[in-house]
């Protein structure tokens, strides 16, 4: 039996040292990063330490894993609770040895005073004080992990092929379960006819599921449901080719960023117009979950969502239960950059086990469904213009941003906020999309206010209210598109100018840490060869700094063939976590900017599989170089979201420097090439 | 009855024989690492060996594996070992979310059973139908590559 020592740590008999951080693996390498602070805090090896997966059963409530803040938000408390942890423990070998507690050290998991040592094994048994008013120890643990590459934890498992994620998650008399979606946005069941006895079929509204005792069976029983099926279809779907129009139609609501006052100055003006268009999270393994209704009335759920505590208060309301008879437990996924259908695919899972006479059921989506259920990253286009002076310098700026919202996530605006919600005989229906408070970064108007120093600037967003296209939550929401915007803008502005990008962007940029980004990369880039283009961003305002250059090779068709960043995170936790997390955000982006659009006519999504909503393949993965800033004194901040909008850039301003054409439309197709041409 | 080879053992599958073979893997015989991912053979995910190729596994009928060898995730090295590729993917950290991963190990694996001594360009040609979104992906041709030099020794 484990001893409880704190909400977040408790210490079992073997000298296993289980750490809840209620921070969830998204395939990011958190919980490995989060291991490396607790082992330091507690002055534990880390082979001792165990990482527990958020649920809402035990564990810490903190909220979602999400918006690049893990390791800023959930660090501190949890070295805090560790670094009490190993106070109380050192206080009772103290009084055990009768020496005082500055006596003591700790080191690898190990007590010492002179010749006495003990175990957190052993001390935890009698640490009776409640750990949480026990002064947290300082001074005297080392920083053994933090600032080291420490493998990844989660790696061996999933490597040797052992059962890790959910979808190989097998629960006792588990059941399968599918559900046969509507085949378009609009649609809603018109008739049902009646199934035969053995297909075991479950509805409610335009809701349909089935069940089967196998992954096969229950495939089979799906196609057979489907050709029960018919539904009543509308056209609600907005012009593909005019989302510029679209987005800009309203209503909306108005997001003031940035007010100057007054007229802007006179002198000649630029200005353009960009847009990207929806994008789909794509991930490799579609959603799923599993969910067991028991005899008394509790549900139980097994889910890899980013906030399993949000999720399950959506489940309670929508399922009519009180949140304390609803326990919803973290597994891990697939790679998550965002609000995918990992919640939705939940309540999908519990309402077929609703009717599973207390079998557990598992459900997983199909591809299609995962391309075109899941929320999108919002389509968004953003007017730019700017008052130069004779030098061309920026003596005033202007940017206007169009999109839909940024968050659906369950409970948001006060709605479940889940897929099949909207589809049952009493809907609850999922409206357009809101932004995260200013405080938390924006959504649409993220990264939308530049980093440099423009004498006057006005900054306004514009998110669209209503829509028929569900969107949500895709890795550095806004910003992917506003750094996009403005760093093709500055370019523009620099070469009207007729000045070097770097040097333009420096001349408006006193930033220290921002200049020395952008020199870095610069640097290790070969800056001054024809061809390169830049990019940078400081992610939210506040977040990490990253710089990026891109060298292409462009005719028609644009071949990323390095990227070369620099970034800033304050201080590392774990230097090749870092990397891989600006690798992977740098490829991401990349193929977000060459390839990726959601497509659809005026009824359905038809970007439903991998040939038409295509991603970036090995053969087009570009070299990726990684400078690391090191800043070991200031807190760290997170690495997922910090290259998207900085690669973006790079690429389209590589594209202008290597054959003169300007793209202002992502993707960076050959398409988009010919008719920037044109 | 189908019988077939798999990581090695001689098997008989239950499973009706129109049954993809990725079910029948995953479903009857337990062995999870192989992954589905799209069940139109345009991701690499679900790939096994079949006779030492590497076939998608969601559009395999397990008719098509009768009398033939199988070969796994699981079973790309004897017992707890690892096949040198999978050893270079953790060295490398050639991961994110390690969804992707079996079946670019299962592709990597039957490209150096043919080619000890793969080129990065013959390395990126034979990891061109799976797909990852995490992008890892230049991590696993130097891991890859790295696993030829530990092969070819």
């Amino acid at each position: 039996m484990n001893e409880q020592l704190t909400e977040r740590v408790s210490i079992g008999p073997d000298g296993v040292i289980c750490v809840i951080a209620g921070k969830v693996e998204l395939g990011q390498g958190v919980l490995t990063a989060l291991a490396q602070i607790a082992a330091d805090a507690l002055g534990a090896d880390l082979a001792q330490v165990r990482m527990v997966a958020a649920r809402t059963d035990g564990g810490p409530d903190e909220g979602l894993t999400a918006g690049s803040l893990s390791i800023q938000r959930a660090g501190p408390p949890l070295r805090e609770a560790c670094a009490r942890v190993r106070a109380a423990c050192a206080a009772e070998a103290a009084r055990r040895w009768g020496v005082s507690p500055g006596e003591v050290t700790v080191r690898r998991g190990e007590f010492r005073s002179g010749d006495l040592t003990a175990t957190y094994a052993d001390l935890a048994k009698a640490v009776d004080v409640p750990v949480e008013e026990t002064p947290a120890a300082t001074g005297t643990a080392q920083s053994v992990y933090v600032g080291t590459s420490v493998p990844r934890l989660d790696l061996p498992d999933k490597v040797a092929g052992r059962p890790r994620f959910i979808h190989d998650l097998h629960l006792p008399g588990q059941l399968y379960g599918r559900v046969l979606r509507p085949p378009s946005p609009g649609a809603r069941l018109a008739r049902l006819s009646p199934p035969p006895e053995d297909l075991r079929v479950v509805r409610d509204g335009s809701f349909l599921g089935v069940l089967g005792e196998s992954e096969a069976a229950a495939d089979r029983a799906l196609g057979r449901l489907r050709r029960l099926a018919e539904w009543d279809e509308h056209d609600t779907l907005p012009d593909e080719r005019e989302l510029r129009t679209f987005l800009r139609a309203g209503p909306h609501e108005t997001i003031p960023v940035c007010v100057a006052d007054g007229e802007p100055p006179g002198g000649e003006v630029i200005e353009a117009t960009y847009s990207r268009p929806f994008l789909a999270h794509a991930s490799i393994a579609p959603s799923c979950a599993a969910a067991r209704w028991n005899a008394d009335g509790t549900l139980e759920v097994w889910t890899h969502s980013q906030g399993v505590f949000l999720l399950r208060r959506a489940l309670a309301e929508v399922l009519g239960l009180d949140v304390e008879h609803v326990a919803v437990r973290h597994v891990e996924g697939a790679g998550c950059y965002g609000h995918n259908g990992a919640d939705d695919v939940a309540l999908d899972a519990a309402l077929l086990a609703r009717e599973s006479g207390g079998r557990p059921v598992h459900v997983r989506w199909s591809r299609e469904d995962e391309l075109t259920w899941a929320p999108f990253g919002s389509a968004m286009s953003a007017d730019v213009s700017a008052v130069v002076d004779e030098a061309g310098s920026v003596r005033s700026w202007r940017y206007d941003v169009w999109s839909q919202g940024h968050i659906s996530r369950p409970t948001y605006g006060g709605r479940p906020g889940l897929l099949a919600g909207a589809h049952l005989e009493r809907p609850w229906t999922y409206g357009a999309a809101g932004d995260p408070p200013p405080q938390a970064g924006w959504g649409s108007a993220r990264n939308a206010e530049p980093i440099y120093d423009f004498p006057r600037a006005q900054v306004t967003g514009h998110r669209l209210t209503e829509t028929p296209i569900r969107s949500s939550a895709l890795r550095s929401l806004g910003a992917f598109m506003n750094v996009f915007a403005i760093e093709s803008f500055m370019d523009e502005l620099a070469l009207a100018a007729g000045r070097d990008p770097l040097e333009y962007r420096l001349d408006h940029l006193s930033d220290p840490r921002a200049r020395e980004v952008l020199r870095r990369a610069a640097d290790a880039a070969g800056w001054g060869r024809p061809g390169l283009g830049i990019g940078f961003a400081r992610y939210k305002g506040y977040g990490a700094y990253c710089a990026a250059v891109a060298e292409i090779e462009a005719d028609y068709d644009v071949r990323v063939r390095r990227l070369t960043l620099a970034v800033d995170v304050g201080q590392v936790v774990n230097p090749d976590g870092v990397r891989n997390q600006i690798e992977g955000g740098a490829v991401q982006a990349t193929s977000w900017t060459l390839k990726e659009r959601v497509r659809f006519d005026r009824r359905a999504i038809t970007s439903r599989d991998w040939e038409s909503y295509p991603i970036l393949r090995f053969s087009e993965t570009p070299e990726v170089v990684v400078e690391l800033v090191e800043h070991p004194d200031t807190p760290s901040v997170g690495s997922g979201e910090a290259a998207q909008g900085p690669v973006a850039a790079a690429i389209a301003n590589a594209v202008a420097a290597s054959i003169e054409v300007r793209v202002r439309d992502l993707p960076i197709t050959r398409d988009a090439i010919i008719g920037a041409i044109g | 009855m189908t019988r077939l080879t798999v990581n090695g053992t001689p098997m008989e599958a239950v499973s009706d024989p129109g049954t993809p073979l990725l079910d029948v893997l995953r479903g009857e015989m337990g062995l999870t690492g192989t992954r589905f991912g799209c069940g139109l053979e345009a991701c690499g995910a679900c790939f096994v060996l079949l006779d030492g190729q590497p076939v998608a596994s969601c559009t395999t009928p397990l008719s098509v594996a009768e009398g033939r060898d199988v070969v796994t995730i699981e079973g790309l090295a004897p017992g707890d070992e690892l096949h040198p590729v999978q050893q270079a993917i953790l060295d490398e950290q050639a991961g994110q979310c390690g969804f992707c991963l079996s079946g670019i190990m299962v592709s990597a694996a039957a490209l150096l059973a043919r080619d000890p001594h793969p080129d990065e360009e013959a390395v990126v040609a034979a990891l061109d139908r799976n797909l990852c979104r995490c992008g890892v992906h230049r991590r696993v041709v130097r891991a890859v590559l790295k696993a030829a030099g530990e092969v070819a020794r």
